[in-house]
Parts: structure tokens; sequence; C-alpha cells
């Protein structure tokens, strides 16, 4: 009880007009703007504003829907969205301090795009890039692309064994994704480029190095056409519910986003990964396992429940995710997260139920509530995102020690 | 009556993978560092010029089996920095080379829907088709396409792009807080296109941007080159040569536009150039001896004759007579990831060499820089603005892509001497009068609702 309190880490998870299906039709709300770079430009000011680690961008390869196996036919709810590295991209000379962390599907993508792309996102900000992977499991974005079936899965059939054998399959393919895009990162070494007029030699080229990456689902060669950037490797991170992310976090990620309901769930699911990072030899390595929360913040105590009540009633039945749904105030809240960390979660990624109104709760009550209590940041204390959060800047695998 | 005077279009090429780029300069800058095109950008901005364009390449180039050092080598994600550019420019089009050999069309038509919104519809896409299995080495979808395949490829690429960017037809978001109502009918974007590369079915995710479709380019000279951008694209992006092969180019493309249904307006004729400016004539010539020189040093000259004898010849002295051996035709090439890879003329080409080496007594060196092509523009401002203007009003193009061959700072000197005179001849803007792209190009925005109202045939399936 005693211990000095450690500072957390705080990100914000960015989603059209917010995580409440009702959030666009609250008076704040600009859902004439969500296709307009100004509108991601003025929220991620307003989280770099509160000194905040980072901020998701949401994405996906098909329309918003409210059903796990395709299109839900609503028509009462925010659908279409724009890509989510592009938009970050946009942001980035508008920015200084935070992260950026878009989403990127992983399923029917190629790892040799994404990998370039982020490295140009980190070098667009200045060394402030990461990315979050997804795994794309239904049949309707796989019709999308054509190039491959996926089974039509209900959730509830996920630990049926054709279940299993698909997330292991999708999720095997992740991680071998996120290793290429990773080796694409340190493929050309921080010194390549020479530029030595004497010999008319621009690069070093003993610096590149193929890849030569052999999995089960794709060869790809390398180098990257893109220099090393500037973080060396940006931060990777995805959500994780279950064993088989939890898999990919403690494998491959530098930061997992979890939805635990509980303190005890949250032990439970900080010592998974922690003894999947230790099966996959990264018992060393810095991984941080984030909370997930959506948010409705109001400091006048009950009205933030009023507010879920009310966005709540504009539904057939009350909106639950895979999010534990917070509504209180900052100081309730700032205490949940402090019992929270003392689960072994090392920061949360708070979904604002409503945008703008819940990110600038947070900004504005939250944050200098944690500060407060000695338990976030008072300014920015470092230039890029792995510096934010702690994790080293790496040395290249290919670099000779 | 005379004929209207036309106004002549501008564009920026980022300095790039070739030899006219010279890194070598004390004042070139990193060809990474988002400053270089930051500054690129605002320059040509300062100008009024339509757009900056950024090339692709997808696999570094290797001679010899190893990768190629003598020349830039390394370039960011063109569509990443294209829409980062988009965030520190108000009016300035953002265009890339994206190929459709290497990339699925659902993926492309959100990343150019998405650019067109961050940017205001300022997008524009070059679209290449490349055929080679080693850069399909980078992809797990492979690479291996016949090259005879490729325009269709291309083709049926653009087509599925366009067939997703028009599946939302531009009014669908409502947005009405008092009913609850955010889209007017359920399932937008229905999208179903079977065809022999492209089998996709379902929903497009981005809704409908400012230009409805980024302006299209296509760039190549070949004969089903001219045909795919005189069906398809709204600018050529071609190779320029003497005024009268720039008529005849010209005659040739936009007489093949009325079986499409179209005019000549609606493609737009780029040649990419270079310039060299001085105070007076003989000194840009100089200048432009100079530049020749850092761009073709001798290694690359050496590199450059072994394309075609298709041997190692390290050995030769740059400063001395062309190689004496014969060159290997059946080897496997020893160049990859260029286009000019496949030489079919090589003994013609090598007889035409040595001609000319032999009639101008030149080295290797000497000859790779005469054989390479001066620069496309040379002399005073006033002497440079005067030969662009007349290029354009004799219908040998309707402007120009300049490729500087300095990193950041190539264009300073044009946008400062040469663009106020074309403003003062009255043929460059000195304002934008739109806020698209396709504004400052003159071009429609395709089954934009504003302009396609009661056509219907846009409006998409719900």
């Amino acid at each position: 009880m005693s211990r000095p309190p450690v500072p957390l880490h705080l990100a914000v998870a960015l989603e059209g007009a917010g995580w409440h299906p009702a959030a666009w039709r609250e008076p704040d709300a600009r859902p004439a703007d969500l296709f307009t770079a100004r509108y991601w430009a003025d929220l991620v000011a307003e989280a770099e504003r509160g000194l905040l680690d980072l901020v998701t961008l949401e994405d996906s390869l098909g329309l918003q829907s409210s059903v796990r196996t395709g299109p839900d036919g609503r028509t009462d709810q925010v659908r279409g969205r724009l890509d989510a590295v592009l938009t970050a991209a946009r942001i980035a000379p508008l920015t200084r301090h935070i992260g950026l962390v878009p989403v990127a599907v992983v399923t029917h993508t190629e790892p040799f795009h994404l990998s370039k792309a982020v490295a140009t996102l980190d070098h667009v900000s200045s060394g402030r890039a990461g990315v979050q992977v997804r795994v794309s499991a239904t049949p309707d974005e796989a019709a999308h692309f054509g190039r491959r079936d996926v089974p039509r899965l209900p959730i509830a059939e996920l630990d049926s064994p054709a279940g299993r054998a698909l997330l292991d399959e999708l999720f095997g393919e992740a991680a071998d994704y996120v290793e290429v895009v990773r080796r694409l990162w340190d493929s050309w070494e921080d010194d390549a480029e020479i530029r030595d007029v004497a010999t008319g030699r621009f690069i070093d080229r003993e610096k590149l190095h193929y890849i030569d990456f052999e999995g089960r689902h794709f060869k790809v060669k390398g180098p990257s056409i893109t220099p090393r950037p500037p973080q060396g490797q940006p931060v990777v991170a995805a959500l994780a519910h279950r064993t088989e992310p939890f898999r990919l976090v403690a494998g491959s990620a530098d930061l997992g986003f979890t939805t635990p309901h509980d303190t005890a769930q949250a032990a439970s699911i900080v010592a998974e990964i922690r003894s999947e990072q230790e099966r996959a030899g990264r018992g060393g390595e810095t991984v941080h396992v984030f909370g997930d929360l959506v948010v409705f913040l109001d400091e006048e105590p009950g009205r933030a429940a009023e507010r879920r009540a009310r966005l709540d009633a504009a539904l057939a039945a009350p909106h639950t995710g895979d999010a534990q749904v917070f509504a209180g105030t900052a100081a309730e809240l700032a205490d949940l997260l402090a019992d929270f960390a003392q689960a072994g979660l090392t920061g949360f990624r708070l979904r604002p139920a409503t945008l703008p109104y819940d990110l600038a709760r947070i900004t504005r009550d939250l944050v200098p509530e944690l500060q407060r209590r000695g338990l976030f940041r008072a300014s920015y204390q470092a230039d890029t995102l792995r510096g934010l959060l702690g994790l080293p800047r790496p040395a290249n695998r290919y670099t000779p020690a | 009556m005379s004929k209207p005077v036309k106004q002549i279009h501008l564009a920026a090429h980022f300095p790039g993978v070739n030899n006219t780029t010279v890194w070598s300069d004390p004042a070139a800058g990193s060809q990474i560092d988002f400053s270089s095109f930051v500054h690129l950008a605002r320059t040509a901005e300062r100008a009024k010029f339509d757009f900056l364009f950024l090339a692709e390449g997808l696999r570094l180039r290797e001679q010899r089996g190893r990768i190629h050092d003598l020349d830039v080598v390394g370039r960011p994600d063109t569509f990443t920095v294209l829409a980062a550019l988009a965030g520190v420019t108000d009016r300035l089009g953002l265009a890339g080379t994206i190929n459709s050999t290497f990339n699925e069309p659902y993926e492309v038509a959100r990343q150019f829907a998405s650019l067109d919104h961050l940017s205001d519809g300022r997008a524009a896409w070059n679209v290449v088709t490349s055929w080679d299995e080693f850069t399909g080495e980078n992809f797990r979808r492979g690479g291996y396409l016949a090259r005879e395949d490729r325009y269709a490829r291309a083709q049926q690429f653009l087509a599925a792009v366009r067939a997703l960017l028009d599946s939302w037809h531009g009014d669908e978001i409502v947005a009405d807080r008092a009913s609850g109502t955010f889209l007017d009918a359920p399932g937008p974007g229905r999208f179903d296109h079977h065809v022999d590369q492209f089998d996709i079915s379902g929903h497009f995710n981005v809704p409908r941007s400012p230009q409805g479709h980024p302006v299209i380019f296509q760039a190549g000279d070949s004969e089903q080159g001219r045909e795919f951008a005189a069906s398809a694209a709204d600018a050529i992006f071609t190779r320029h040569g003497t005024l009268d092969a720039g008529k005849a180019f010209y005659a040739d493309v936009k007489g093949r536009l009325a079986k499409y249904g179209r005019t000549p307006e609606q493609l737009l004729i780029l040649p990419g150039v270079t310039f060299v400016l001085g105070d007076t004539e003989a000194d840009a010539r100089e200048k432009a001896d100079v530049i020749r020189h850092q761009q073709v040093s001798g290694a690359t000259a050496i590199t450059f004759v072994e394309r075609l004898w298709n041997r190692d010849l390290t050995a030769y002295d740059p400063d001395g007579p062309l190689p004496d051996v014969e060159p290997l035709d059946d080897a496997d090439p020893i160049v990859r990831g260029r286009a000019d890879a496949n030489r079919q003329d090589r003994a013609e080409t090598l007889a035409q060499w040595r001609a000319v080496a032999e009639e101008k007594k030149l080295s290797i060196r000497e000859l790779v820089i005469e054989l390479t092509g001066r620069q496309s523009f040379i002399g005073t401002p006033a002497q440079v603005a005067q030969e662009l203007d007349d290029f354009v009003q004799a219908d040998a193009s309707d402007g120009f892509i300049l490729a500087p061959h300095l990193t950041p700072g190539g264009l300073d000197e044009f946008v400062d001497t040469v663009v106020p005179l074309l403003q003062e001849r009255g043929v460059f803007r000195t304002e934008y009068e739109g806020t698209t792209l396709r504004d400052h190009l003159g071009l429609a925005h395709p089954d934009h609702p504003r302009t396609a109202a009661g056509a219907g045939g846009a409006r998409a399936a719900s």
C-alpha cells in the first residue's frame, strides 16, 4: 500500500463519433465532418493537449457492423470510414509529441506495403509511429479481395475445433506478417546511406539486407525500399480477448490492448500474457498490457450515467461491447484505474463514448486528477513514441554485434 | 481567327531513383526526410503549380546480382508521404505512382478515396503495371504477369477501382439527429465485379470523395499505352522529345479520343522534362555540362554500358575507348528491376554506339553522357519561358512535369525566375481558381451529384 505510485500510460482510441452507437446524435457531435481531415486533426490535438501517450485510429476492410458476421443493414449508425494509416499521416505534421497508432488489417494486405507505410509514418512524424495489427475473420471482407475463402463462424463457435483452427491460422499468419514487417524495418542499417562522392557510392550495400522470410503463408525477399525508421522499430500493438491474440501480443507486439471487466480478470490476463512472453523467449522485453474502457465522464455526480442511459434509450437494447463501460466522475475513474494498475496493467486505452465531449473530459478532468495523484506525467519527456512508453531504441538484428 | 492561347500546366517531380538526381552536390539534401518533401511541395504551391508527383519502386535495383549502389537508393511510401503533404499544403495536387500488379483494387480504392477526402480533392494516381517476378519476390501474391497481359491487368484494375469508387453516389449520408437517420438506405457501397483478373463483391467502406475519382495518369508511350490512355486516363506522363516528335505524339493520342466519345480537353499530355537556368545562354550550357558529368560518373558510365553488353565491364577504364569484347546475348540479364532490362535490339544498338564513339572520338563516359541526353530546356529564364510556351502553343504538350536535379531546392530558381515570366505572358495562373486538382487541370468531376444530377445510373443498388 505504501509503494510510491508508478505513473500510468494513457491512450485514447478514436472511432467515428465515439464508441457508443448513438454518439453521432449528441448536440456537440460532428457527424457531417467524419470524413474530413480537420475533424481528426482537432481530436488528436485535444489528445495531445492532455499529454497522452498515443491515439489509436480504428479501421477495417468492411463497413462497421453491430454483428461480427458481416454488414448489418442498419441506417441509424455511423457507416463508412477513412484509411487509418493515411489519416495518421495527414495529422502527423500538425502534432509534435503524441504517438500515432493506426489500425491496419494484416489478413488480406501485403506486409511489404504496410512495413514501408508505417516506416514512412515514422519518418513524417519524427519517430511517433506505431501500428495496431488486426486480423480479418469474416467471409464478407474476404470477398472484397476475392483471393481466399474465410468460413463464416459465429462468435459462439470460436471454441469449436473449426473455430480454433481458423483462429490459429489467422493469428499464426498475423505473427508471420509482423515478423516480416519488423525484419523489413531492420533491412537497412541506420548508417547504410553513405553518399561517398569519391567512390560514387550512395549506399554501403553491405548494410542492406535481404530478409528472405519464408513462412507457411508467404515469402518475402526484401530489403525494404524505405530506410530504417527513426525509432528503429515503430511500436506494434494488438487488441486481444483470448489465448490466440494473447500469444500474438506476447510473441510479436510491444503493446497489448485487453478488456478486463474486473481486477481479477485483469490479473489473470496479465499473467497469461507474461507466461506466453516467457514461452516466446521475450521475458526480458517490455510488453505493455493496457486495459480498454469505454468512458462516459462528467464532473457532476450521476450525470455521466444519465447520459449513458439517454444514449442507450436510442437503441433497442443498452450498448455493451467487448470492453467494460464506465460512467462516472474523473475521480471515480482515477480510483478504478489505480485498482486495475495494482493488478498489473501498465496503462489504459480509453474509448470515449462520445466525441469530442468525453475526450475533452479525459484531457481536462481525468488527466489533472491523475497528475494530482502522481500517476501521470506533467509534460512530455520524450521525442518518440517508444520513448514515451519507456521502450529503448532497439539494436538492428542485422548489425553485427 | 487565331487560335486561343493555351494555359500551361506545371508539376514538380520529386527527384528520385535515376541518374538525373545529383546526390553528390553539397547542396543535395535528404531523399527521405519529410522536410525535403515539404520544401518541394511548398515551393510548387507558392508558384501555383498544378501538382507534385511521386514515383514508386517496389524492389531495389540490382546489377551483377548486387544492389545497385551508384545512384539514389531508397524512398518513402508514396501514399503516406502524399497524405502527410496534404497537411502542409492547401491547393497543390498530390499525384503518386501506384502499381496495379502488387495491390488489390479494394485497398487501392480506399487509399485513393481516403487521400482525396484528406486533401479536399487533390489526389491523382499514375497507374503502372509491372510484370517481373523479381519485384514479385517482395509480395505474398507473387509477381508473375505475362508481359502481354499487363495492360489487360491495368485496365481491369482501373475499372475495378472505378466500380468501387462509384459504389457510393455521394448523398447517402443524411446524419439527421432528430430522426436518428445516418444513412438514407441500408448497405451503402454495394459492388459486384467479376472479370478474369478480379472476382470481388461486397460493400466499399469509404464514402464518395470530393473529386469522385482521383485524376488518372498513364505513363508510357507504347501503342497499348496510348490506347489505354485514350480510353481511360485523364493525363499522360510521357517522355520528352523534339518539338516535332511532341506534335506527332500529341496529334496521335488526341486523335484517338473521339472513338471513346471523349474530347481533346479530357486528356492532358504532360512530358517529364529537366531544365538548367543561367544568367546567359553560355552560362546555362556550361552548368548543364557540369551537371551531366555529376550525373554520369565513371562508375555509372560502366554500369550503363554493362546493361547493353550484358557482362561485367568493371575492368575497363571509363575514360578509355568502348570495350573491344562482344556482348553476351544468351546470358541471363545482369540487371534487374529496371524498365529497360530487356533489350531486344542489342546488335543494332551496339553498332550505333560504336559509330558515334568512333566519329566523335568519345570515351565510355563521354559516350554515355552523349547518349543519355542533355537536359530538356537550357538557357536564360526568358529563353526557357519562351521555349516552354512555344512547345505548348504548338500543340506538342499541354504542360510539363519538371524534374529538378537537386533535392529539395532544385525547383526554387525556376519558380522565382521562369514562372513570373510565364505569368507575364498570360499563359500560367497567378492564383488558383478552384480547390481540387480536377479544377486546376480543367477536368470534370466524374459522376459527381452536382454535375450528374438526374443521371441516375451512378446510384448504387441498396
